[in-house]
């Protein structure tokens, strides 16, 4: 898609807002509709909106397939190690009071905080990783096919 | 009164978004509508309060699986085939399917039924005692983060799960991997 100029220029202003308002519904998920989930798929769609427009090639380079990939472990072992991590200060697993057992609900928010985070980080490595796998097979049919 | 109409219209597009989606042979249009399909359930999602779920359904309904499934076609071809063999079978199958799906609903308590099983277990304790226990102002979070905690974790392994399959069958890892032995010997 490398002619189509209003196209590459829109992408550009859009893909930094994307990327904020995935930050927002990521850590606002408290007050607001949304969550991990919800964000991590929108942060996908910035670089899946990227990797359409200005090709696999160029989106690869900002967000290699390695680190995608770990990306996409990474977050189930920082869901699950916040529940160990619970563990370790002697609750049970997932029990998120133990991070401050003065104020129970500020140590609720805590562990919010992380397996929310947990979850993003899972969904937006695989959301990208799919679409990398897919994107990266050489296509049968060629642009002017559609 | 306004809600039901909504309802009735929002209902109606999406019956005739499925009709089309039928009628269509050329996938490119189907994708497109199947992305207007999610679109349509997302607003019947937040009519029901559901903004959560609604936002959801547009992200990955609407944003991710068109992509995907645009991916597809690129991959494979961009039509179906008329069908050779006789409809009415599957359509048989598909009206005995439904009818007993209905017949199941009609044991379900009424949509909004204070006394329904779900609103009278788990759901008071949640809703009142979720601000003085967890602090946070959307319950939904706090229910999917907090007292349900298990649950969200297995979601997030099976999310996992799912990526490693796709990767596993779809990215050719292992393939580019022979490459590069053949070319060392």
């Amino acid at each position: 898609m490398q002619h189509h100029l209003i196209l590459r220029v829109v992408t550009k202003f859009l893909v930094g807002t994307i990327i904020l308002f995935a930050f927002y519904v990521q850590f606002h998920g408290d007050f607001s509709p949304g969550g991990g989930f919800q964000a991590g798929v929108i942060m996908a769609v910035a670089f899946i909106l990227y990797g359409l427009v200005f090709g696999l090639d160029r989106v690869q380079e900002v967000f290699p397939p390695w680190i995608v990939h770990k990306l996409v472990a990474l977050g189930v072992l920082v869901y699950a190690g916040t529940g160990v991590w619970n563990m370790v200060l002697g609750y049970e697993f997932l029990h998120y009071g133990s991070f401050n057992p003065h104020h129970m609900s500020h140590g609720q928010h805590t562990g919010i905080i992380w397996v929310e985070a947990g979850v993003g980080i899972t969904v937006t490595g695989v959301m990208i990783a799919i679409y990398y796998a897919f994107a990266g097979r050489p296509p049968r049919l060629g642009d002017d096919d559609w | 009164m306004t809600e039901t109409l909504i309802n009735v219209i929002l209902f109606s597009m999406l019956v005739t978004t499925a009709f089309a989606i039928l009628r269509m042979r050329r996938l490119f249009a189907v994708v497109m509508l199947s992305g207007v399909f999610s679109l349509l359930t997302a607003m019947l999602f937040v009519t029901l309060d559901a903004v959560d779920v609604a936002f959801t359904e547009a992200a990955v309904g609407a944003g991710i699986s068109t992509v995907l499934l645009l991916g597809t076609i690129a991959l494979t071809s961009r039509g179906t085939k008329a069908p050779t063999r006789s409809n009415t079978l599957p359509l048989l199958l598909v009206i005995l399917t439904g009818s007993v799906l209905v017949y199941g609903t009609l044991d379900m308590p009424a949509f909004g039924d204070p006394n329904a099983p779900a609103q009278v277990h788990l759901a008071p304790h949640f809703l009142n005692n979720s601000i003085e226990e967890i602090d946070v102002p959307n319950v939904v979070t706090s229910i999917l983060a907090s007292y349900r905690g298990f649950d969200t974790l297995g979601e997030v392994a099976v999310v996992f799960t799912a990526g490693i399959g796709v990767l596993l069958i779809l990215s050719g890892l292992r393939r580019r991997r022979q490459d590069d032995a053949e070319e060392e010997t």
